[in-house]
């Protein structure tokens, strides 16, 4: 259903450690509220992203729940301690059971 | 313009009627609060949410929480279909406690953000939003 999906992440791509960083994150998707109706009255079934998770290596960013009142083309910003390098894992869960995944790595030094 | 009597009662009702509505709304955004705080109340201050005074367009507005020490936030919009925006869970990497994204509003309205604080209290802020375009298709 969902077609065209497409994360982007920005990433530092080096930060010193224990420092904190802003990650900058954008998925291309258009978010049906279930709210609107096509052209002959009929509801268009719900379909977004409900979930959106951030992690650097294995620890737990943040852990997002989305509702339809976030805007298409979902974007999110918060800031992640950088204490060793590693990748970060980006991860976006649709309605419709499909995952999205997104990794970037920074280095410390 | 003349009013007669009936005309001006009938004018009296339609208000009455309008001034109902977000009431039914702001009751749905209660029930999303009482579900997330278990019915505490929430103080004031410790939380800072950042939105626009006046967004021209409602099917993106940024808004920003920014909550020390919270473990997780809740972001409400009183006057929408449903009240509920976003969930933030902070885990043990997170850098700060914020967040930011763009949210629909169907019209002008209260956005509500309550931070759960570690030691279990809640805060709660509010910023009105007026809308010059709804956000909700319809």
């Amino acid at each position: 259903m969902a077609k065209g999906v497409k994360p982007r992440v920005k990433v530092p791509k080096s930060a010193s450690a224990g420092e904190v960083v802003t990650l900058k994150t954008l998925i291309s998707h258009k978010m049906e509220s279930g709210q609107r109706k096509d052209g002959d009255g009929n509801l268009i079934p719900r379909s977004i992203i409900n979930r959106f998770t951030c992690e650097l290596n294995g620890k737990m960013v943040v852990d997002v729940t989305l509702e339809p009142a976030i805007s298409t083309n979902p974007y999110l910003e918060f800031d992640a301690k950088v204490d060793e390098a590693g990748d970060f894992k980006f991860t976006w869960y649709d309605d419709d059971g499909s995952v999205y995944e997104e990794s970037k790595p920074i280095a410390v030094g | 313009m003349k009013f007669t009597r009936r005309e001006a009662l009938a004018l009296g009702l339609g208000a009455t009627a309008v001034a109902m509505l977000p009431m039914r709304a702001a009751a749905a955004a209660d029930e999303a609060i009482a579900a997330f705080t278990g019915g505490a109340e929430a103080g004031a201050g410790g939380i800072t949410l950042t939105a626009p005074e006046i967004a021209e367009n409602g099917n993106t507005v940024p808004v920003s929480v920014d909550a020390p020490g919270a473990v997780s936030i809740l972001l409400l919009a009183a006057g929408n279909p449903t009240p509920g925006v976003a969930q933030f869970n902070f885990g043990e990497a997170a850098g700060s406690q914020a967040a930011s994204t763009r949210i629909r509003l169907a019209g002008t309205q209260d956005v509500i953000a309550i931070a759960k604080m570690a030691d279990g209290s809640f805060v709660q802020a509010t910023s009105t939003v007026k809308v010059t375009i709804g956000g909700c298709g319809g």
